[in-house]
């Protein structure tokens, strides 16, 4: 049972989605400031943050760097609807995803679990495969680097098997966000390039020419070709 | 065909009107003074011309006279007109005496009955001009009376001479007039300009003025020099500017505070909306273990909730809109898939049919907008439409071209009344019906949506019933920024 720290200012609204998110199924730790949260993470062990960005004591972007700073922990931004700003500011902040206020539980939930979720194992027939120093073994779900193991969030792995599932072939982005992300059209794409720089950090030897993810511009990106 | 009328043909601008009426009035002193003034000479030098020639003859003729017998002889008249020809003045001299006449010199006019008669009967000096091959002569005659008794002698004396010098010198005047009368005029010039430039420099201000103003800058107020009427006329401008700013800026600033209301009222709103939404699902759940009225009031409060939710969601977006808060990200996105997303993500796929181009047809939108304007066309035709709804895209090829995409129901079509406000916040078009589903801002953020893309939205009737909304975008959008 997943354990999802929550943090939202406003006390109604912490209340109606600690219940919610119970309802569906979670166990809540509910924090009402940026600060608590923060405190909440050293204490109790989380496997998901719900953060809500307009936060009184701290800034919610502040937080959000702050816990991708010390904890692999996801995080899920809670935006209102149009702040588009809000969203690019979170997403370079190091947030995993975001969910547009107001949410239905179930929807909450279901963006969570798609968070969360790893990728299922490929049947065992799949052999590893080798990109030069990089190594990725689909039934064991692990990216090795030089022999190292690459530290994935279970998005970004998600992300990397599907893009090297076709080495060379560009996927778009919309598509990207419908397939790895599970959202609707309605999404804002800026996910996909935020998630693509988290990952570029992660396996590039230098992110700023990336090798293994590169970018068709103007259509989406792809794996290599190397 | 009308012919242009001729004050139409012969306008210039103020300064080519100003100028050239200048010069008139310059031309018409120069014409007067130089006419009356030739007038004057003329008149002046005739009657001093002739009568100095008059009272030579009388002077030669009385001095003559005396010498000559009576009655005299052909030769003694021969002598007498010579000598009146030397001493006169006169270039013909002819003497009559009777039947007898003798002429000092051949040529000239005749001279004309008339004078004749005159001379005969009053018995003074008279005289006549006539004119010869274009040439003016003075004819003159006199009797000749006895000193004594003042009787008339018989003889008579006629003169004719060329009044050539005086025409001379008529002309003289005539040339002098007009070598004066053309350094007037062009003298005429400068002061004329002058005086163009100090009309027209304030009517020129006034021009910029009212073009700033025209362009929307109401702060614009002019420099008012002087106390003519010009300087009257600018701070007329002024004042009704200065109106003008007070009003539009009170308008402005009521219209600024609406909407500011508008927005913060669903900013407001929007956190308990939030918490009413988030524990629907808890409330949906149970409803079914719940007493039949509790379990219906669950599912009032809930479904209410979503639609409050909507509401609440569209109130910002229209406010962000009239705040222009809205940007795009444009991108090349391919926009029959992005039809067949927004129907997938609808659950729409079996109850709208489509029909889209092949091969895909790409364009640079921004694929959230374009959902939103897809899902909202879509959302109205079912709703208030017939089946079968259909989504058409169509291209046009080229940097100008521009995608188009049709929904396309079959239901009873639009009214005029309503097609004219479709696109209006909250417009209803069956009034009978006070709430629709929808917020009633759907089809105005659609309109909002496909503008701000450079595009445009527009409903008709098709050719067999039934509304089509026609959403057209340009390929490449005037404003946004591409991936």
């Amino acid at each position: 049972m997943p354990q999802i720290l929550l943090i939202e200012d406003d006390q109604s609204l912490r209340d109606g989605l600690q219940l919610a998110l119970e309802h569906q199924g979670h166990r809540v730790h509910a924090a009402e400031s940026g600060h608590a949260g923060l405190t909440a993470l050293r204490t109790t062990r989380t496997d998901l943050v719900v953060l809500d960005l307009m936060l009184p004591d701290t800034d919610g972007f502040e937080v959000c760097r702050r816990i991708r700073a010390s904890w692999p922990v996801p995080v899920i931004m809670l935006t209102a609807r149009g702040d588009d700003s809000d969203i690019v500011r979170g997403l370079d902040a190091g947030a995993d995803d975001y969910v547009v206020k107001p949410v239905r539980g179930r929807v909450l939930d279901a963006r969570i679990r798609a968070v969360l979720r790893g990728q299922d194992p490929s049947p065992a027939t799949t052999a590893t495969e080798i990109y030069e120093e990089l190594t990725v073994d689909r039934s064991g779900l692990s990216i090795t680097k030089n022999g190292r193991r690459v530290a994935l969030t279970p998005l970004e792995l998600r992300l990397l098997l599907h893009l090297s599932a076709d080495p060379g072939h560009v996927f778009a982005r919309q598509e990207l966000l419908e397939t790895v992300w599970g959202h609707d059209p309605s999404a804002d794409v800026r996910l996909v390039d935020s998630g693509i720089a988290r990952l570029r950090t992660k396996i590039e030897d230098d992110p700023a020419s990336a090798r293994y993810i590169q970018t068709a511009r103007g259509f989406g990106y792809r794996f290599g070709p190397l | 065909m009308k012919r242009p009328s001729l004050v139409k043909r012969l306008s210039f601008g103020l300064r080519g009107r100003l100028i050239a009426g200048y010069l008139l009035v310059a031309a018409i002193s120069v014409v007067a003074t130089a006419g009356f003034t030739y007038y004057q000479a003329h008149i002046s030098i005739l009657r001093t011309g002739q009568d100095t020639l008059l009272n030579s003859l009388r002077d030669a003729t009385t001095t003559f006279a005396g010498d000559l017998p009576y009655p005299p002889t052909r030769a003694q008249l021969t002598s007498f007109a010579g000598k009146l020809a030397s001493g006169s003045g006169f270039r013909i001299i002819t003497v009559s005496y009777g039947a007898q006449s003798v002429t000092s010199a051949q040529g000239g006019p005749a001279i004309p009955e008339p004078l004749r008669r005159d001379v005969t009967a009053n018995r003074e000096l008279t005289f006549q001009r006539v004119t010869q091959d274009g040439t003016p002569w003075l004819t003159a005659g006199t009797p000749i009376t006895f000193a004594d008794s003042r009787q008339p002698s018989g003889i008579e004396v006629y003169g004719a001479t060329p009044l050539r010098s005086l025409s001379d010198a008529k002309a003289a005047v005539w040339v002098a007039s007009q070598y004066g009368a053309i350094p007037a005029l062009v003298l005429a010039v400068p002061p004329a300009l002058l005086a163009a430039r100090g009309v027209l420099r304030p009517v020129r201000r006034l021009q910029h003025g009212a073009r700033r103003m025209a362009d929307g800058d109401l702060t614009s107020r002019i420099k008012a020099t002087g106390n003519d009427e010009l300087a009257d006329l600018t701070k007329a401008f002024n004042e009704s500017t200065a109106a003008l700013e007070t009003t539009v800026g009170e308008l402005r600033r009521m219209e600024a505070s609406a909407r500011r209301f508008a927005a913060d009222v669903s900013h407001e709103l929007r956190t308990p909306v939030a918490t009413m939404v988030a524990v629907s699902d808890v409330l949906d759940d149970s409803a079914d273990t719940l007493q039949p009225d509790i379990s219906r009031a669950a599912r009032l409060v809930t479904t209410e909730a979503d639609r409050l939710a909507r509401l609440v969601d569209d109130l910002m977006e229209i406010s962000r809109f009239d705040a222009g808060a809205n940007t795009l990200i444009a991108y090349d996105i391919d926009v029959a898939e992005a039809v067949r997303a927004c129907l997938r993500a609808r659950g729409w796929q079996d109850k709208v049919s489509t029909d889209l181009p092949e091969p895909p047809v790409t364009a640079r939108l921004d694929p959230r907008r374009l959902d939103v304007v897809i899902a909202n066309l879509v959302g109205n035709a079912l709703r208030h439409g017939a089946p079968p709804v259909t989504v058409r895209v169509t291209a046009s090829e080229g940097d100008e071209g521009c995608v188009r995409i049709n929904v396309t129901d079959h239901g009873g079509g639009l009214s005029p009344e309503t097609a004219a406000h479709l696109f209006d916040r909250f417009y209803k078009a069956d009034q009978a019906r006070s709430r629709s589903e929808g917020s009633g801002l759907g089809l105005a953020i659609a309109w909002e949506n496909t503008r701000l893309h450079g595009g445009t939205l527009t409903a008709a009737n098709g050719p067999h019933g039934g509304a089509v909304f026609t959403a057209e975008f340009p390929r490449t959008p005037t404003a946004g920024d591409g991936t």
